[in-house]
Parts: structure tokens; sequence; C-alpha cells
């Protein structure tokens, strides 16, 4: 199948309003599409819906906040992704290349073993995944020898690695019993207990950075290029890679603070949307964040059915997505299309 | 109106790699950089596009100095085709080449009608518009020069730098890269390459510069700088030379 903009983006949209269908229609309070439409309908009209406040209470303060954040992230994490995917030249690069994901962990687990409020730990996993960031820029810009690129990933690697180091120490210094579970949880993530409280911190650096990133995305496909070819073609690549930086790791901190870590959908979902819309980053980076929407959806919905207790996001998302990226390996021709 | 150097000095900030250059490429004509592997053609190739800052001396393009353009200005002057590459992302030849329009597009901008109708005229201008929806990563070696030129030209500079056109190519392609580039300096771009064969100098240059060590050891007219001693000195090898009935020459090594 060739990639098609028109074709990919409908079958993006489809995927997507299925997922949302599917998340609401299913679980210990099932909402028909129906009811779902007349639902929001009353919400914009002020007009009484005619349901039972039970469910309008599932439908606005629990299942509709989580389905949103888990829309929210997904999109957060692939957009993310494809923008690192490009900057770094390489469709194995996923949105915690630069340390984004473990400086969030390391400070949500500082958060959890200090014993902070919920928002603060969400507040202190966010800082954690700027400024480790941060960290990581500084010293590699520090460093003027070879192709900076690269220099910057090595520098995330080991950057990330150290905060790993951090991670485990703080868990075998937490209390086994009270603490180390909640790290454990929130290392794996998750977006149960999700309510309308969770969405604004996620809300504002998501869209923020998605705006600064679908702006460029006219500027990635050169930016995609070695070093030295997209500064021939008259690309300011310095500020130009510190914003897509900046704007990728604001949204990819505020999934992981509001949802913990959840891996692989940075890294498969622009492959996915590759297969639908072609490389060609205009028209990628919004099918990325559909699919990614709808992926991080379905797979928020399987955690919260398909077992008797909720199963961790991590898992799941590393169960299909270590196939899959098998599969993508094996069958790679010269290009990744 | 040309692209100057005069006491060129070039290199990286720990280490100089060539001085002295003087050279100056004007409209229409097409000078060649010639030297073995490692002379630093490459180096003094990425300074004269303002990629590298300039170690000393003066670098002017069209009586400016190359280091006072901002990268939009540099990039609607000079053309730059690398070496080809396979590339990370199947991206398909338009947009490949419709990349060349970068220096004329706002930062946030779609390409517009006219990069469009610039790009698909590049395609054509070098006969390749039937390969503008092929993935760039599926099309052979002497295809991707091709597009990489026609990406340069897309920039609409007055001058267009080759870094070893044909150094991946085999022989039929160098053939085609090398009468593409007689036909741009034709229209009017002053064209400037790097290579290691004398033979492609001497028959598609109109001026050479040979280059050891970071050295211009010689310059001037292709015909005139190109003999045998000058050719046994520049690689350190013996040079044998035929000659076809019509007196032109060739070169060959050992």
């Amino acid at each position: 199948m060739r990639p098609s903009l028109l074709r990919g983006n409908a079958i993006a949209l489809a995927l997507l309003a299925l997922a949302i269908l599917l998340a609401f229609g299913v679980g210990r309070f099932p909402v028909a599409p129906g009811d779902l439409a007349r639902i929001l309908w009353s919400g914009l009209s002020g007009q009484p819906s005619g349901l039972s406040p039970q469910v309008e209470t599932v439908i606005w303060n629990i299942r509709g906040p989580r389905v949103l954040a888990a829309l929210l992230c997904g999109a957060a994490l692939a957009v993310a992704g494809t923008a690192f995917q490009g900057l770094f030249r390489n469709p194995l690069v996923s949105p915690d290349i630069l340390g984004a994901s473990s400086g969030a962990a390391l400070g949500a687990v500082l958060g959890i073993y200090l014993s902070l409020g919920l928002f603060a730990i969400q507040l202190a996993a966010f800082a954690g995944g700027l400024l480790a960031v941060g960290a990581v820029y500084a010293v590699g810009s520090t460093i003027r020898r070879g192709d900076p690129v690269l220099v910057l990933v090595l520098t995330g690697v080991v950057v990330g690695s150290l905060l790993g180091a951090g991670i485990g120490l703080i868990k075998y210094w937490a209390d086994p019993y009270n603490q180390l579970p909640a790290m454990t949880f929130w290392l794996l993530g998750s977006l149960a207990g999700t309510d309308r409280s969770d969405l604004v911190p996620l809300l504002g650096p998501v869209l923020a950075g998605s705006a600064v990133l679908m702006a460029l995305r006219w500027r990635m496909n050169a930016m995609s290029l070695p070093e030295e070819e997209a500064r021939a073609l008259g690309l300011r690549t310095g500020p130009l890679r510190l914003a897509i930086v900046v704007a990728a790791t604001l949204v990819t901190a505020a999934s992981v603070a509001a949802a913990g870590i959840i891996g692989w959908v940075g890294l498969v979902v622009p492959h996915l949307a590759r297969f639908l819309v072609g490389p060609d980053f205009s028209r990628l980076l919004p099918t990325a964040a559909l699919l990614g929407g709808g992926y991080l959806l379905v797979i928020d919905t399987l955690a919260r059915t398909a077992g008797p207790v909720e199963t961790p996001l991590g898992i799941l998302t590393a169960v299909i997505g270590t196939p899959f990226f098998i599969w993508l390996l094996a069958s790679a021709r010269g290009g990744w299309s | 109106m040309s692209l100057a150097a005069a006491d060129l000095v070039y290199g990286y900030r720990e280490r100089v790699i060539g001085r002295d250059i003087a050279l100056s490429l004007a409209h229409g004509e097409v000078l060649a950089l010639l030297g073995p592997n490692g002379s630093g053609k490459t180096t003094l190739l990425k300074t004269l596009l303002g990629l590298l800052p300039a170690r000393g001396g003066t670098l002017l393009l069209d009586d400016r100095p190359l280091a006072t353009l901002s990268p939009p200005e540099r990039a609607r002057a000079l053309g730059y085709v690398p070496q080809a590459h396979a590339g990370t992302f199947a991206f398909t030849v338009e947009a490949v080449v419709l990349m060349g329009r970068s220096a004329h597009a706002g930062l946030f901008a779609a390409p517009s009608a006219r990069d469009h109708t610039v790009a698909a005229a590049m395609l054509e201008r070098l006969g390749i518009a039937r390969l503008a929806q092929r993935p760039y990563t599926e099309i052979s070696g002497g295809e991707r020069q091709l597009v990489l030129i026609a990406r340069a030209l897309a920039q609409e500079p007055a001058y267009v730098v080759l870094d070893e056109p044909t150094a991946s190519l085999d022989f039929g392609n160098q053939g085609r890269v090398m009468q593409e580039i007689r036909r741009l300096a034709a229209e009017g771009l002053g064209v400037l390459f790097t290579t290691h064969d004398p033979n492609q100098a001497l028959r598609h240059a109109d001026r050479v510069m040979m280059i050891r060590d970071g050295q211009a050891i010689a310059n001037g007219r292709a015909d005139a700088l190109l003999t045998p001693e000058r050719l046994e000195q520049l690689y350190g090898v013996p040079i044998e030379t035929v000659q076809d009935g019509d007196g032109r020459i060739a070169f060959l090594p050992g």
C-alpha cells in the first residue's frame, strides 16, 4: 500500500473515533454511543440529558477525564517521538532519548520518597524531565567536536544511565511497604485515578509544545538531513534544534508527569503514521498525533478491562510494541517508509 | 561578481588544514579543485560555502564578506551538492528538491505555489521529472546525484559547489553528471567541484586548482596546467599520457 494523505488520515481518524467509542462503551459503567452524544449535547446546550446522575458523573468526572488524558498523553508521546526521530535522523529513537523520561521518573520517585502530595509529585516529575534534558543539552553544547547531534544523543544516554542509578538508589532507600509500591506503580505508567484537575497541568504544556512542533513541521524535513547539508540549505540549525528539543521535552515531561513512564508509544506510533501518510514531516506530525492518541486510549481501555485489577500501561505497550518492532526491523527495506 | 578568496586560511578550531589559498570563481565558469584523497579539498569546500568559518584571509561573495551573510542569504547565493547518500527517511524526490526552497520560505511557512513550480522546473531541467513521486531511497546512485543537483538549483543560487560529484557513480552516470555541470555553467552559473580525477578536470573544467596537503600548488587554465609532470608531483606516482588523433589527451596513473 502506497502512503496517501487522504486515506491515511481517514484511517487514523476512524481508528481514533473507534477508540473513543470503545473506551466509553466498556467498563463497569458502559456508555452507549447514543448516551455519549446525548450527554455531550446537554453539556453544550445546558439542557438536561435525561440520563441518570450516576452515569453523568461517570462520564464527566471519571471516564471523560481519563479518556482525554489518554488522548493527550498518547498524542504528546507520538508527536515528540516523531520530532526526535527526525532531529536525530534515526527511526529507532524515542522521546526519552535525551533523558526526559528518566529525569521525570527521578523527580517523581523523589517526590514519593519525600511523601509529597500528588500534585507536588507531578510537578517534581515535570521539573525533573525538563532539568534532565536541560543538563544534557548544556553538557552536549560544551563539547565542540564532532557531529553535534551525535554528541547530544551520547550525552543523553550517559546522563540517562546516571539518572537510572539515582532512581535505583532512592528505591533502595524507600519504605518497602508504602513508598516502594507507589514508585513501582508510577514507573510502570497508569492513568487510573485521573480526574478533571489532572487535565489542566497536562493540557497546557502538551498544547504549547505541540503547537511549536506543528509550526516547525515544514522545516523538520531539512532538519533530518546531515547537519552541514541543512545549514547549506539556509537553516539556522542551532536555534531550530533547541526549539524542537524544548517543545518535545515539554510535551514528554507533561505526559510522564500525568501518567508515569509509558514506553514504546513514541517509538512505534511514528512508524505506523509513516506507513499511512509517508515520511514527509508536514503530513506525518498531525497523523502521528491522531494515531498516538487513539493508540494509547485503546491500550488504556485494555488496561482497565483486561484483568480483575488494572494492568500497568508500560507493560501493555511493551507487550504490543516488542513484536511490532521486531516485525518492523525484519521488514524494513533501505529506507523507513 | 564572483566568489573570491585571498590568503585564505582554513581548517578547524584546533587544527589548520590549509593556507595561502587564492581563488576566484566567476559566473559561467567551471573550476575544479584537484587533489589526492586527504588533501583538504572537502574542508576547503565547506569553508568556501560558509559552513566552516575561515581561519584567516578574506572570503568574499559578490564583494561582501561571506561571514556577514545570514544562513538564508548564503543559501540563496551558494548551492551545495554533497556526495550522494542514501538518506534516512524515504522522502519522495519532490520533497527532497523542495527542501532546497528552505531559504526562500518563512520559518513556519509551507512550500508556496512558486516553490512547487521551481522544484518541478528543476526536476525537468535535469530530465528526472518522472522520478518526482519515487522515494529517494529507492532510486539509483546516479539518479540521487541528479536529485541533489536539482535540490541545489532549487535554491536559485548564483554558484553551485559540488563535493566529488561522481565519486560513487558508475562510468555512464559520471558522464551524465559532468555534462550537467557543463550545462549549468553554460547557463551562467559559477560551478566549483572537487575531484581526484585529473581527466575529469581536464575535460570538464575551465580552470583547475591543484591542492596537496592544504596548499594550492598550482592554479590556472585546465589545458595549460594539467601536464604529466605536475600530476606526478601532485600524486607522487608516474603518469602516462595517451593522445588521440585530434590531439586530445588523457592521463593514466602508474
